[in-house]
Protein backbone atom coordinates (compact mmCIF):
# COMPACT_ATOMS: atom_id res chain seq x y z
CA UNK A 1 0.00 0.00 0.00
CA UNK A 2 0.95 3.87 -0.73
CA UNK A 3 1.83 6.70 1.22
CA UNK A 4 -1.34 7.99 2.68
CA UNK A 5 -2.40 11.65 1.69
CA UNK A 6 -6.46 11.45 2.96
CA UNK A 7 -8.63 9.70 5.54
CA UNK A 8 -10.48 6.41 4.13
CA UNK A 9 -13.40 8.81 4.86
CA UNK A 10 -12.81 10.82 1.54
CA UNK A 11 -15.76 10.49 -1.06
CA UNK A 12 -14.87 7.39 -2.82
CA UNK A 13 -15.43 8.07 -7.09
CA UNK A 14 -19.08 6.89 -8.93
CA UNK A 15 -18.73 5.62 -11.94
CA UNK A 16 -20.97 3.65 -14.42
CA UNK A 17 -20.51 1.38 -17.36
CA UNK A 18 -18.93 3.92 -19.91
CA UNK A 19 -16.42 5.35 -17.09
CA UNK A 20 -15.30 2.25 -14.99
CA UNK A 21 -12.63 1.25 -17.23
CA UNK A 22 -10.70 4.47 -16.30
CA UNK A 23 -10.79 3.44 -12.63
CA UNK A 24 -10.39 0.02 -12.99
CA UNK A 25 -6.85 1.36 -15.00
CA UNK A 26 -6.05 3.28 -12.03
CA UNK A 27 -6.57 0.46 -9.88
CA UNK A 28 -3.66 -1.03 -11.57
CA UNK A 29 -2.04 2.52 -11.32
CA UNK A 30 -2.10 3.04 -14.98
CA UNK A 31 -3.33 6.72 -15.66
CA UNK A 32 -4.77 6.80 -18.68
CA UNK A 33 -7.00 8.99 -21.12
CA UNK A 34 -9.94 7.83 -23.70
CA UNK A 35 -8.93 8.07 -27.43
CA UNK A 36 -10.84 8.01 -30.45
CA UNK A 37 -9.81 4.82 -32.61
CA UNK A 38 -11.14 6.85 -35.36
CA UNK A 39 -9.70 10.18 -35.46
CA UNK A 40 -6.95 9.84 -32.46
CA UNK A 41 -8.94 12.84 -30.57
CA UNK A 42 -8.48 12.73 -26.74
CA UNK A 43 -11.11 13.13 -24.11
CA UNK A 44 -11.61 13.37 -20.59
CA UNK A 45 -13.64 12.05 -18.53
CA UNK A 46 -14.56 8.90 -21.15
CA UNK A 47 -17.51 9.20 -22.95
CA UNK A 48 -19.56 7.21 -25.55
CA UNK A 49 -18.61 9.00 -28.53
CA UNK A 50 -15.97 11.05 -29.70
CA UNK A 51 -17.15 14.68 -29.78
CA UNK A 52 -15.32 15.34 -32.65
CA UNK A 53 -15.84 13.08 -35.18
CA UNK A 54 -18.65 10.97 -33.57
CA UNK A 55 -16.82 7.52 -33.58
CA UNK A 56 -17.88 5.36 -30.71
CA UNK A 57 -14.60 3.38 -31.10
CA UNK A 58 -11.68 4.19 -28.86
CA UNK A 59 -9.21 2.69 -26.77
CA UNK A 60 -6.79 4.10 -23.79
CA UNK A 61 -3.73 5.62 -23.90
CA UNK A 62 -1.66 5.54 -21.28
CA UNK A 63 0.30 8.91 -20.07
CA UNK A 64 3.21 9.75 -18.00
CA UNK A 65 1.90 11.50 -15.18
CA UNK A 66 3.91 14.75 -15.56
CA UNK A 67 2.20 17.68 -16.09
CA UNK A 68 1.14 21.26 -14.84
CA UNK A 69 -0.98 23.70 -11.93
CA UNK A 70 -3.56 24.89 -14.50
CA UNK A 71 -5.58 26.26 -11.80
CA UNK A 72 -5.70 25.31 -8.24
CA UNK A 73 -8.25 26.08 -4.99
CA UNK A 74 -6.95 26.10 -1.16
CA UNK A 75 -9.87 24.11 0.47
CA UNK A 76 -10.37 25.17 4.19
CA UNK A 77 -13.46 23.37 5.03
CA UNK A 78 -13.13 20.05 5.40
CA UNK A 79 -15.27 17.20 3.26
CA UNK A 80 -13.75 13.91 5.01
CA UNK A 81 -13.53 13.55 9.46
CA UNK A 82 -10.03 13.87 10.34
CA UNK A 83 -8.48 15.79 7.26
CA UNK A 84 -5.25 17.57 6.73
CA UNK A 85 -6.81 21.84 6.49
CA UNK A 86 -6.03 23.34 4.09
CA UNK A 87 -5.81 20.65 1.16
CA UNK A 88 -4.93 21.58 -2.36
CA UNK A 89 -7.58 20.33 -5.74
CA UNK A 90 -5.92 21.75 -8.79
CA UNK A 91 -6.56 21.42 -12.23
CA UNK A 92 -3.61 19.47 -14.30
CA UNK A 93 -2.77 19.67 -17.34
CA UNK A 94 -1.46 16.38 -18.42
CA UNK A 95 1.73 15.87 -20.70
CA UNK A 96 1.59 14.20 -23.74
CA UNK A 97 -2.60 13.46 -23.70
CA UNK A 98 -3.40 15.91 -26.19
CA UNK A 99 -4.07 18.48 -23.99
CA UNK A 100 -5.97 17.12 -21.45
CA UNK A 101 -6.22 18.27 -18.17
CA UNK A 102 -7.58 16.76 -15.26
CA UNK A 103 -9.18 17.58 -11.60
CA UNK A 104 -7.18 15.96 -8.91
CA UNK A 105 -4.91 17.27 -5.58
CA UNK A 106 -1.37 18.60 -4.87
CA UNK A 107 -0.60 16.76 -2.17
CA UNK A 108 3.42 16.35 -0.35
CA UNK A 109 3.73 20.42 -0.35
CA UNK A 110 2.88 23.13 1.42
CA UNK A 111 -0.10 24.47 0.41
CA UNK A 112 0.82 28.36 0.03
CA UNK A 113 3.83 27.26 -2.37
CA UNK A 114 1.16 25.67 -4.76
CA UNK A 115 0.84 28.19 -8.28
CA UNK A 116 -0.36 27.99 -11.83
CA UNK A 117 2.27 26.58 -14.32
CA UNK A 118 3.73 24.49 -11.31
CA UNK A 119 5.34 20.91 -12.55
CA UNK A 120 3.94 17.93 -10.71
CA UNK A 121 3.99 14.30 -11.31
CA UNK A 122 1.92 11.74 -10.27
CA UNK A 123 1.63 9.87 -7.00
CA UNK A 124 -0.93 7.20 -6.87
CA UNK A 125 -2.55 6.60 -3.40
CA UNK A 126 -4.32 3.57 -2.77
CA UNK A 127 -7.35 4.18 -0.90
CA UNK A 128 -7.80 0.30 -0.22
CA UNK A 129 -6.77 -3.18 -2.36
CA UNK A 130 -9.44 -1.62 -4.87
CA UNK A 131 -9.46 1.44 -5.02
CA UNK A 132 -6.40 3.83 -6.12
CA UNK A 133 -6.50 7.39 -6.59
CA UNK A 134 -3.79 9.49 -9.04
CA UNK A 135 -2.88 12.27 -7.02
CA UNK A 136 0.38 14.91 -7.99
CA UNK A 137 3.23 16.28 -6.33
CA UNK A 138 5.99 18.71 -6.84
CA UNK A 139 8.51 17.51 -9.80
CA UNK A 140 11.09 16.41 -7.23
CA UNK A 141 14.07 15.81 -9.78
CA UNK B 1 -35.93 50.58 -27.35
CA UNK B 2 -36.22 47.57 -29.29
CA UNK B 3 -39.69 45.66 -30.20
CA UNK B 4 -40.24 42.94 -28.10
CA UNK B 5 -38.92 40.26 -28.52
CA UNK B 6 -42.05 38.07 -26.52
CA UNK B 7 -45.71 38.83 -26.56
CA UNK B 8 -45.72 36.91 -23.21
CA UNK B 9 -44.95 39.13 -20.26
CA UNK B 10 -44.64 39.55 -16.45
CA UNK B 11 -47.46 40.97 -14.30
CA UNK B 12 -46.73 39.52 -10.78
CA UNK B 13 -44.05 38.57 -8.82
CA UNK B 14 -44.63 37.99 -4.67
CA UNK B 15 -42.13 35.95 -1.99
CA UNK B 16 -42.08 34.74 1.46
CA UNK B 17 -40.06 35.64 4.24
CA UNK B 18 -36.40 35.23 3.58
CA UNK B 19 -33.95 33.84 6.31
CA UNK B 20 -31.14 32.43 7.10
CA UNK B 21 -30.68 28.56 6.96
CA UNK B 22 -33.06 26.63 9.45
CA UNK B 23 -34.61 29.91 10.40
CA UNK B 24 -37.91 29.86 8.47
CA UNK B 25 -39.73 27.55 11.29
CA UNK B 26 -41.65 25.10 11.04
CA UNK B 27 -43.53 25.60 7.95
CA UNK B 28 -42.31 22.96 4.43
CA UNK B 29 -40.80 24.15 1.82
CA UNK B 30 -43.87 23.75 -0.33
CA UNK B 31 -46.22 25.52 1.75
CA UNK B 32 -43.49 28.89 1.27
CA UNK B 33 -43.88 27.97 -2.56
CA UNK B 34 -47.74 27.98 -1.93
CA UNK B 35 -47.11 31.41 -0.16
CA UNK B 36 -45.18 32.68 -2.61
CA UNK B 37 -47.24 31.73 -5.36
CA UNK B 38 -50.51 33.30 -3.44
CA UNK B 39 -48.44 36.63 -3.55
CA UNK B 40 -47.20 37.15 -7.30
CA UNK B 41 -50.71 35.83 -8.62
CA UNK B 42 -52.51 38.47 -5.72
CA UNK B 43 -49.51 41.39 -6.45
CA UNK B 44 -50.57 40.82 -10.59
CA UNK B 45 -54.21 41.50 -9.68
CA UNK B 46 -55.17 37.70 -11.06
CA UNK B 47 -57.02 34.93 -9.36
CA UNK B 48 -55.50 31.73 -8.15
CA UNK B 49 -58.25 30.10 -10.68
CA UNK B 50 -56.37 31.88 -13.46
CA UNK B 51 -53.35 30.24 -13.55
CA UNK B 52 -53.24 26.94 -15.54
CA UNK B 53 -49.52 26.82 -15.46
CA UNK B 54 -46.46 26.00 -13.29
CA UNK B 55 -42.72 26.11 -14.02
CA UNK B 56 -39.36 25.20 -12.00
CA UNK B 57 -36.06 24.19 -12.34
CA UNK B 58 -32.91 23.42 -10.50
CA UNK B 59 -34.18 19.76 -9.59
CA UNK B 60 -37.28 22.23 -7.70
CA UNK B 61 -38.70 19.23 -4.89
CA UNK B 62 -41.82 20.97 -5.14
CA UNK B 63 -43.34 19.13 -8.25
CA UNK B 64 -46.09 21.01 -9.86
CA UNK B 65 -48.29 18.57 -9.82
CA UNK B 66 -48.40 18.42 -5.86
CA UNK B 67 -48.26 22.23 -5.70
CA UNK B 68 -51.46 22.84 -8.11
CA UNK B 69 -53.06 20.75 -6.27
CA UNK B 70 -52.37 22.43 -3.00
CA UNK B 71 -53.07 25.26 -4.73
CA UNK B 72 -56.34 23.83 -6.15
CA UNK B 73 -55.92 25.20 -9.43
CA UNK B 74 -58.72 24.24 -11.88
CA UNK B 75 -56.72 22.50 -14.64
CA UNK B 76 -52.64 22.29 -14.61
CA UNK B 77 -52.15 22.78 -18.36
CA UNK B 78 -48.32 22.92 -18.55
CA UNK B 79 -46.01 21.69 -15.96
CA UNK B 80 -42.36 22.39 -16.53
CA UNK B 81 -38.98 22.03 -15.25
CA UNK B 82 -35.95 23.16 -16.82
CA UNK B 83 -32.54 21.13 -17.58
CA UNK B 84 -29.72 23.70 -16.88
CA UNK B 85 -28.43 22.80 -13.85
CA UNK B 86 -28.65 24.15 -10.49
CA UNK B 87 -29.01 28.40 -10.43
CA UNK B 88 -28.57 28.16 -14.43
CA UNK B 89 -32.21 27.13 -14.96
CA UNK B 90 -34.03 30.71 -13.27
CA UNK B 91 -34.26 33.23 -16.39
CA UNK B 92 -34.80 29.77 -18.47
CA UNK B 93 -37.72 29.11 -16.80
CA UNK B 94 -39.19 32.19 -17.42
CA UNK B 95 -38.32 31.71 -21.10
CA UNK B 96 -40.27 28.60 -20.93
CA UNK B 97 -43.50 29.97 -19.09
CA UNK B 98 -43.24 32.66 -21.98
CA UNK B 99 -43.25 30.15 -24.50
CA UNK B 100 -46.18 28.24 -23.28
CA UNK B 101 -47.98 31.69 -23.15
CA UNK B 102 -47.18 32.45 -26.53
CA UNK B 103 -48.19 28.87 -27.99
CA UNK B 104 -51.28 28.80 -26.34
CA UNK B 105 -50.06 26.00 -24.09
CA UNK B 106 -51.24 28.31 -20.84
CA UNK B 107 -52.80 31.34 -20.27
CA UNK B 108 -51.06 32.57 -16.57
CA UNK B 109 -47.61 30.40 -16.03
CA UNK B 110 -46.35 31.04 -12.16
CA UNK B 111 -42.51 30.43 -12.61
CA UNK B 112 -41.68 29.39 -8.81
CA UNK B 113 -38.75 28.05 -6.35
CA UNK B 114 -39.13 27.34 -2.97
CA UNK B 115 -35.56 26.53 -1.38
CA UNK B 116 -34.71 25.67 2.74
CA UNK B 117 -31.36 24.69 3.22
CA UNK B 118 -31.82 24.48 6.56
CA UNK B 119 -34.47 21.20 5.99
CA UNK B 120 -32.68 19.35 3.37
CA UNK B 121 -29.02 20.00 3.48
CA UNK B 122 -26.66 22.80 3.05
CA UNK B 123 -24.90 23.69 -0.26
CA UNK B 124 -22.02 24.85 1.46
CA UNK B 125 -21.63 21.64 2.94
CA UNK B 126 -22.36 18.99 -0.09
CA UNK B 127 -24.68 17.15 1.49
CA UNK B 128 -21.71 15.14 4.04
CA UNK B 129 -22.30 14.50 7.69
CA UNK B 130 -18.86 14.69 9.00
CA UNK B 131 -19.75 13.56 12.39
CA UNK B 132 -21.42 10.26 10.70
CA UNK B 133 -19.87 7.16 11.72
CA UNK B 134 -17.45 6.15 9.23
CA UNK B 135 -18.08 2.74 6.43
CA UNK B 136 -15.49 0.45 8.18
CA UNK B 137 -15.37 -0.73 4.65
CA UNK B 138 -12.78 -0.56 2.46
CA UNK B 139 -13.42 2.28 0.10
CA UNK B 140 -14.21 1.04 -3.27
CA UNK B 141 -15.75 2.45 -7.08
CA UNK B 142 -19.03 3.07 -6.25
CA UNK B 143 -21.81 2.60 -8.96
CA UNK B 144 -23.22 5.89 -10.42
CA UNK B 145 -26.77 5.84 -11.07
CA UNK B 146 -27.08 8.89 -13.46
CA UNK B 147 -24.80 10.72 -15.50
CA UNK B 148 -24.18 13.43 -13.06
CA UNK B 149 -22.97 11.39 -10.70
CA UNK B 150 -20.72 9.54 -13.38
CA UNK B 151 -19.34 13.28 -14.23
CA UNK B 152 -18.90 13.85 -10.28
CA UNK B 153 -16.73 10.67 -9.95
CA UNK B 154 -13.94 12.72 -11.38
CA UNK B 155 -14.28 15.46 -9.06
CA UNK B 156 -16.23 13.83 -6.08
CA UNK B 157 -12.56 11.41 -4.61
CA UNK B 158 -10.54 14.53 -4.85
CA UNK B 159 -13.01 16.23 -2.46
CA UNK B 160 -14.13 18.49 -4.86
CA UNK B 161 -17.93 18.94 -3.62
CA UNK B 162 -18.71 22.27 -2.40
CA UNK B 163 -19.52 25.09 -4.93
CA UNK B 164 -16.85 27.49 -3.46
CA UNK B 165 -14.06 25.42 -4.31
CA UNK B 166 -15.39 24.66 -7.81
CA UNK B 167 -16.11 28.10 -8.91
CA UNK B 168 -12.63 29.30 -7.45
CA UNK B 169 -10.92 27.23 -9.79
CA UNK B 170 -11.80 29.75 -12.44
CA UNK B 171 -11.68 32.69 -10.78
CA UNK B 172 -7.87 31.62 -9.46
CA UNK B 173 -6.83 31.38 -12.92
CA UNK B 174 -8.54 34.75 -14.19
CA UNK B 175 -6.41 36.49 -11.45
CA UNK B 176 -3.17 34.41 -12.71
CA UNK B 177 -4.32 35.74 -15.97
CA UNK B 178 -5.63 39.30 -15.50
CA UNK B 179 -4.42 40.00 -12.08
CA UNK B 180 -7.72 40.52 -10.02
CA UNK B 181 -7.29 41.19 -6.75
CA UNK B 182 -8.94 39.87 -3.74
CA UNK B 183 -9.63 43.31 -2.87
CA UNK B 184 -11.80 43.91 -6.13
CA UNK B 185 -14.13 41.09 -5.63
CA UNK B 186 -14.67 42.42 -1.83
CA UNK B 187 -15.82 45.71 -3.61
CA UNK B 188 -18.11 43.93 -5.47
CA UNK B 189 -19.31 42.47 -1.87
CA UNK B 190 -19.63 45.34 -0.48
CA UNK B 191 -21.50 47.37 -3.02
CA UNK B 192 -23.86 44.00 -3.22
CA UNK B 193 -24.32 44.57 0.87
CA UNK B 194 -24.60 48.08 0.55
CA UNK B 195 -27.77 47.68 -1.58
CA UNK B 196 -29.31 45.39 0.77
CA UNK B 197 -29.17 47.54 3.40
CA UNK B 198 -32.50 49.07 2.30
CA UNK B 199 -34.12 46.01 1.58
CA UNK B 200 -36.21 45.01 4.19
CA UNK B 201 -36.23 41.79 2.48
CA UNK B 202 -32.69 40.74 2.73
CA UNK B 203 -31.21 38.54 5.23
CA UNK B 204 -28.03 40.71 5.56
CA UNK B 205 -29.79 43.95 5.57
CA UNK B 206 -28.91 45.16 8.62
CA UNK B 207 -25.70 43.67 9.08
CA UNK B 208 -23.28 46.50 7.27
CA UNK B 209 -19.57 45.45 5.30
CA UNK B 210 -16.28 47.37 4.92
CA UNK B 211 -13.57 45.81 2.67
CA UNK B 212 -12.06 45.22 5.90
CA UNK B 213 -14.45 42.83 7.30
CA UNK B 214 -14.54 41.29 3.98
CA UNK B 215 -10.47 40.94 4.06
CA UNK B 216 -11.13 39.91 7.38
CA UNK B 217 -13.45 37.08 6.55
CA UNK B 218 -12.08 33.47 6.61
CA UNK B 219 -10.66 31.88 3.49
CA UNK B 220 -13.32 28.93 2.24
CA UNK B 221 -11.91 27.84 -0.61
CA UNK B 222 -8.92 30.47 -2.24
CA UNK B 223 -9.67 33.10 -3.37
CA UNK B 224 -12.81 32.81 -2.08
CA UNK B 225 -13.75 34.21 1.35
CA UNK B 226 -16.78 33.80 3.65
CA UNK B 227 -18.13 37.21 2.11
CA UNK B 228 -17.16 35.86 -1.37
CA UNK B 229 -19.65 33.52 -1.15
CA UNK B 230 -23.74 34.00 -1.37
CA UNK B 231 -25.73 33.08 1.53
CA UNK B 232 -27.59 30.08 2.74
CA UNK B 233 -31.26 30.76 3.36
CA UNK B 234 -34.86 29.78 3.50
CA UNK B 235 -37.59 31.24 1.47
CA UNK B 236 -39.82 31.39 -1.85
CA UNK B 237 -40.14 33.14 -4.61
CA UNK B 238 -42.75 33.74 -7.89
CA UNK B 239 -43.28 35.62 -10.82
CA UNK B 240 -46.75 35.61 -13.11
CA UNK B 241 -46.33 35.17 -16.49
CA UNK B 242 -49.24 35.84 -19.25
CA UNK B 243 -50.21 37.33 -22.65
CA UNK B 244 -49.20 40.59 -23.38
CA UNK B 245 -53.56 40.70 -24.09
CA UNK B 246 -54.28 39.61 -20.75
CA UNK B 247 -51.94 42.24 -18.90
CA UNK B 248 -53.66 45.13 -19.84
CA UNK B 249 -56.18 45.38 -17.56
CA UNK B 250 -54.43 43.99 -14.57
CA UNK B 251 -53.31 45.26 -11.40
CA UNK B 252 -49.25 46.59 -12.27
CA UNK B 253 -47.84 47.76 -15.57
CA UNK B 254 -46.29 44.65 -17.03
CA UNK B 255 -42.94 43.99 -17.91
CA UNK B 256 -41.74 43.03 -21.35
CA UNK B 257 -39.65 39.77 -22.28
CA UNK B 258 -37.18 41.57 -24.79
CA UNK B 259 -35.29 38.18 -25.07
CA UNK B 260 -34.31 35.20 -23.57
CA UNK B 261 -32.20 32.77 -23.77
CA UNK B 262 -30.58 29.08 -22.30
CA UNK B 263 -26.50 28.39 -23.60
CA UNK B 264 -24.05 25.48 -23.02
CA UNK B 265 -21.17 26.03 -24.35
CA UNK B 266 -19.55 22.93 -26.78
CA UNK B 267 -17.76 20.94 -24.10
CA UNK B 268 -18.69 22.77 -21.47
CA UNK B 269 -21.02 19.69 -19.43
CA UNK B 270 -21.15 20.86 -15.56
CA UNK B 271 -18.64 23.44 -15.94
CA UNK B 272 -15.56 23.30 -13.93
CA UNK B 273 -17.50 21.40 -11.27
CA UNK B 274 -16.60 18.01 -13.00
CA UNK B 275 -15.41 19.36 -16.10
CA UNK B 276 -11.61 19.98 -16.41
CA UNK B 277 -11.31 20.17 -19.92
CA UNK B 278 -13.55 23.41 -20.84
CA UNK B 279 -11.86 25.17 -23.76
CA UNK B 280 -8.83 27.20 -23.12
CA UNK B 281 -10.51 30.16 -24.04
CA UNK B 282 -13.40 29.63 -21.58
CA UNK B 283 -12.02 28.33 -18.92
CA UNK B 284 -11.55 31.51 -16.47
CA UNK B 285 -14.67 33.28 -17.72
CA UNK B 286 -18.73 32.50 -16.64
CA UNK B 287 -19.15 30.48 -20.06
CA UNK B 288 -21.86 32.84 -20.63
CA UNK B 289 -20.51 34.92 -23.74
CA UNK B 290 -21.84 32.83 -26.49
CA UNK B 291 -24.97 32.87 -25.25
CA UNK B 292 -25.14 36.59 -24.55
CA UNK B 293 -24.56 37.47 -27.78
CA UNK B 294 -27.69 36.01 -28.56
CA UNK B 295 -29.72 37.42 -26.38
CA UNK B 296 -28.58 40.77 -27.19
CA UNK B 297 -29.25 40.11 -30.92
CA UNK B 298 -32.62 38.87 -29.92
CA UNK B 299 -33.39 42.00 -28.72
CA UNK B 300 -31.94 44.25 -31.11
CA UNK B 301 -30.01 45.78 -27.99
CA UNK B 302 -26.36 46.41 -26.76
CA UNK B 303 -24.69 46.37 -23.53
CA UNK B 304 -25.09 50.33 -22.85
CA UNK B 305 -28.72 50.12 -23.31
CA UNK B 306 -29.09 47.97 -19.98
CA UNK B 307 -29.71 50.24 -16.80
CA UNK B 308 -30.07 48.02 -14.34
CA UNK B 309 -28.68 44.52 -13.88
CA UNK B 310 -29.70 41.98 -11.60
CA UNK B 311 -26.50 39.38 -11.74
CA UNK B 312 -26.74 35.35 -10.54
CA UNK B 313 -23.99 35.96 -7.52
CA UNK B 314 -23.58 32.51 -6.00
CA UNK B 315 -19.56 33.83 -6.04
CA UNK B 316 -17.87 37.10 -6.50
CA UNK B 317 -15.50 35.87 -8.78
CA UNK B 318 -18.59 34.42 -10.96
CA UNK B 319 -20.21 37.59 -11.33
CA UNK B 320 -16.97 39.30 -12.61
CA UNK B 321 -16.81 36.94 -14.95
CA UNK B 322 -19.84 37.83 -16.41
CA UNK B 323 -19.62 41.20 -16.28
CA UNK B 324 -16.76 40.21 -19.07
CA UNK B 325 -19.12 37.46 -21.05
CA UNK B 326 -22.07 40.03 -20.97
CA UNK B 327 -20.03 42.94 -22.50
CA UNK B 328 -20.18 45.12 -19.79
CA UNK B 329 -16.21 45.77 -20.21
CA UNK B 330 -13.08 44.05 -22.06
CA UNK B 331 -11.99 40.56 -21.01
CA UNK B 332 -9.89 40.54 -18.10
CA UNK B 333 -10.82 44.00 -17.01
CA UNK B 334 -13.81 43.18 -14.73
CA UNK B 335 -11.47 44.12 -11.74
CA UNK B 336 -10.93 47.64 -12.34
CA UNK B 337 -14.77 47.41 -13.78
CA UNK B 338 -15.58 46.54 -10.20
CA UNK B 339 -13.26 49.29 -8.90
CA UNK B 340 -14.60 52.26 -10.58
CA UNK B 341 -18.15 52.00 -8.66
CA UNK B 342 -19.83 51.06 -11.82
CA UNK B 343 -22.30 48.70 -9.87
CA UNK B 344 -23.13 51.06 -7.18
CA UNK B 345 -27.12 51.90 -7.18
CA UNK B 346 -26.44 55.66 -6.94
CA UNK B 347 -23.66 56.64 -9.13
CA UNK B 348 -22.29 53.61 -11.01
CA UNK B 349 -22.84 53.03 -14.85
CA UNK B 350 -24.47 49.69 -14.26
CA UNK B 351 -26.56 49.26 -11.01
CA UNK B 352 -26.38 45.62 -10.24
CA UNK B 353 -27.91 43.99 -8.00
CA UNK B 354 -30.00 46.07 -6.32
CA UNK B 355 -32.03 44.15 -3.76
CA UNK B 356 -28.45 42.86 -2.79
CA UNK B 357 -28.11 39.82 -4.68
CA UNK B 358 -27.91 35.83 -3.43
CA UNK B 359 -24.72 37.56 -1.53
CA UNK B 360 -26.68 39.37 0.33
CA UNK B 361 -31.12 39.26 0.29
CA UNK B 362 -31.20 35.78 0.38
CA UNK B 363 -29.97 32.16 -2.21
CA UNK B 364 -33.00 31.39 -3.78
CA UNK B 365 -31.04 29.91 -6.53
CA UNK B 366 -31.57 33.66 -8.23
CA UNK B 367 -35.16 33.53 -9.18
CA UNK B 368 -34.82 36.47 -6.66
CA UNK B 369 -32.98 38.28 -9.18
CA UNK B 370 -35.76 38.23 -11.62
CA UNK B 371 -38.14 39.69 -8.95
CA UNK B 372 -36.26 42.23 -8.40
CA UNK B 373 -35.57 43.33 -11.94
CA UNK B 374 -39.21 43.55 -12.38
CA UNK B 375 -39.31 45.77 -9.18
CA UNK B 376 -36.66 47.61 -10.68
CA UNK B 377 -38.80 48.78 -13.58
CA UNK B 378 -41.70 49.06 -12.30
CA UNK B 379 -39.78 51.73 -9.53
CA UNK B 380 -40.54 49.54 -6.81
CA UNK B 381 -36.66 48.29 -5.78
CA UNK B 382 -35.80 49.67 -2.83
CA UNK B 383 -32.17 50.57 -4.14
CA UNK B 384 -34.46 52.80 -6.98
CA UNK B 385 -32.50 53.42 -10.80
CA UNK B 386 -34.50 56.06 -12.10
CA UNK B 387 -36.59 55.50 -15.09
CA UNK B 388 -35.25 51.81 -15.68
CA UNK B 389 -36.08 51.27 -19.29
CA UNK B 390 -34.14 47.98 -19.60
CA UNK B 391 -32.78 44.78 -17.29
CA UNK B 392 -30.53 41.91 -17.64
CA UNK B 393 -31.35 39.35 -15.52
CA UNK B 394 -29.08 36.47 -15.52
CA UNK B 395 -29.04 32.61 -13.62
CA UNK B 396 -25.80 31.34 -13.47
CA UNK B 397 -22.05 31.17 -14.65
CA UNK B 398 -19.99 28.55 -14.93
CA UNK B 399 -22.72 26.53 -15.23
CA UNK B 400 -25.26 26.09 -18.13
CA UNK B 401 -26.66 29.33 -18.20
CA UNK B 402 -29.69 31.53 -19.05
CA UNK B 403 -30.58 35.42 -18.96
CA UNK B 404 -33.83 37.47 -19.95
CA UNK B 405 -33.43 40.99 -21.06
CA UNK B 406 -36.66 42.67 -19.17
CA UNK B 407 -37.81 45.97 -20.54
CA UNK B 408 -40.87 48.35 -20.01
CA UNK B 409 -41.58 51.63 -22.07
Amino acid sequence: MSERFFPDSMPPPMADATTLPWWNAAAEHRLVVQRCASCGHTRHPPAPICPECRSADSDWKEVSGRGDVYSYTLVHRPIAADQTLPFVVAVIELEGSGGLRMISNVVGVNPEEVEIGMPVELVWEDMSEDLAVPRFRPVTD
Amino acid sequence: MSSSACSAQIVGVGESRYTRWGKIGDVTEHALACQAIQRAVADAGLEMDDVDGLASFAEDRNEAVFLAAELGLPALRFGNMVWMPGGGGGCAAVGNAAMAVETGQAEVVVVYRSLCQGQFFRFGQAGRDLSAPVDPAPPTVQQANSLMLASLGFAMPYGLLMAAAAYALPTRRHMHLYGTTSEQLGMLAVTFREHASRNPRAVMGGRPMTLEDHQASPMIADPHRLFDCCLESDGACAVVVTSAERARDLAKPPVEILASEQGAPKGYAFGPFSNANIPDELYATGGCEEMAGRLWGKAGLRPGDVDVAQIYDHFTGCVLMQLEDYGFCQRGEGGPFIESGALSWKDGSLPTNTHGGSLSEAYIHGLNHVVEGVRSLRGESTSPVDNAEVCLVTSGACVPSSAVLLGRR
